[in-house]
């Protein structure tokens, strides 16, 4: 019950896009056709649900304040917290270099589609923020997979929805400066108003 | 912008002016013209979640500043060594080195603002700016050159982010750098008058519509129009 707490909660409050601004860069760039969107929507639950339990390993047993006690006595106050963010990066990359394999293996299609946003994955905020939010917010292992799944359902949900609104306003007749980025900034904020009726929500 | 300006003039070069017109350009064209926010849409990712207040919105900045103008540097000045293939893993160890660093600082000289601005520091090292420009810059163009353009858009991402802040703390806590404008204001004018703050200025979507909004204004004076 609480995993699933948290998964409502990564999913629908905690929003990664609406309540963190996280992959905004991608959220905006691939947002043009449901279709991309879907990929890149189903490329980022993949390598959160991989990368965050897989971080939340490294973090427990090599990076966290006396998480080295196991080799001895010695290890056991080493602080490698510092670290953090080279090694989850690091991890996050070698991942991202796994899917876009396997992707061009499996799905040449998917693959054509989207093109030069799979290595974008490397460096999107929804991705290591998912890794760095785990590690402050002391999730169990559990907690780390579900949160990651959450969080990139979060991301896949919205990037999914905005790609079919803008689908739709390609028909209507906008201002010329608010056409693109500007107008989608705008239906974002509205889509965030409605997560946010989601707020408070706790079963 | 971009590698088009890469190696035009070989021959000039070497003499040119330490702030020549072209170089010039590189500091002011990111301001307004060519905005990695507002033209390029790069880098809004984590650096607005902090816009709610202004204090911790200029550390943002200059940390973001800081880290664009050494990655910049560091991977110009490495640019012939790094082969192609694995040249995004060394940018991404470039500057998650530079952030670790400021993260570190802050966390030694001033941990409440440490502690405000949580993953966001970190999230620097996958904001689209810093990587773009990378790309797009330092890697085939001079230290120097490649120095005057992270600055530049480093800049033209902080006055955004600086002005979205402006209004998101004005309006949303009545205000600014933590000085209650409002309530200065209010007292001016007796009991009776009260200024309202806006709650949905401090939520996300403040952020989402100011930002659009300003995106419209600055798109309306350039004449941008993007299709």
């Amino acid at each position: 019950m609480e995993l699933f707490n948290l998964a409502v909660r990564s999913i629908f409050i905690d929003n990664m896009v609406f309540a963190y601004f996280l992959g905004m860069c991608s959220f905006l760039a691939v947002s043009k056709k449901v279709s991309t969107a879907l990929g890149l929507g189903s490329a980022v639950i993949f390598v959160l649900t991989i990368t965050v339990p897989l971080n939340w390993l490294l973090n427990e047993f090599i990076l966290k304040e006396g998480a080295l006690s196991f080799l001895g006595e010695s290890f056991a106050s080493i602080d490698l917290t510092f670290l953090r963010f080279i090694m989850f990066i690091a991890i996050i990359a070698a991942m991202v270099q796994l899917v876009e394999m396997v992707v061009e293996k499996f799905a040449p299609a998917l693959y054509g589609a989207l093109g030069i946003f799979l290595p974008l994955i490397a460096v999107n905020c929804a991705i290591l923020g998912g890794s760095l939010f785990m590690a402050q917010r002391d999730y169990t292992l559990a907690e780390a997979a579900v949160y990651g799944f959450g969080s990139g359902t979060g991301f896949f949900l919205a990037i999914v929805a905005l790609a079919a609104i803008r689908e739709k306003l390609k028909y209507s007749n906008v201002p010329n400066g608010l056409k693109g980025l500007g107008i989608t900034m705008l239906i974002t904020g509205l889509m965030g108003v409605a997560f946010m009726s989601f707020m408070g929500i706790d079963l | 912008m971009s590698t088009e300006t890469a190696e035009k003039s070989p021959a000039l070069k070497d003499s040119e002016d330490l702030l020549s017109k072209r170089r010039k350009k590189l500091i002011t064209d990111p301001l307004v013209d060519d905005n990695p926010i507002t033209i390029q849409v790069l880098g809004i990712c984590s650096a607005l979640a902090v816009t709610t207040q202004m204090q911790p919105t200029l550390v943002m900045a200059l940390s973001v500043i800081f880290v664009m103008v050494m990655s910049n540097l560091t991977i110009s000045l490495l640019r012939n060594k790094i082969p192609t293939r694995v040249r995004i893993i060394v940018q991404l160890a470039v500057v998650a080195s530079l952030v670790t660093l400021v993260n570190e600082v802050l966390k030694a000289f001033a941990y409440d603002m440490y502690k405000e601005l949580s993953v966001f520091v970190g999230l620097i090292i996958t904001n689209c700016i810093v990587m773009g420009r990378l790309e797009a810059y330092a890697l085939g163009n001079k230290p120097y050159d490649s120095v005057l353009d992270g600055f530049g858009s480093a800049l033209g991402y902080s006055w955004i982010i600086l002005t979205v802040a402006f209004f998101r703390e004005l309006w949303g806590s009545g205000s600014l750098f933590g000085i209650p404008v409002f309530d200065s204001i209010s007292s001016l004018f007796g009991e009776d008058f009260q200024l309202a703050t806006n709650g949905l200025m401090v939520s996300p979507v403040g952020a989402f519509i100011i930002l659009g909004l300003l995106i419209w204004v600055q798109r309306s004076k350039t004449g941008y129009v993007e299709h």
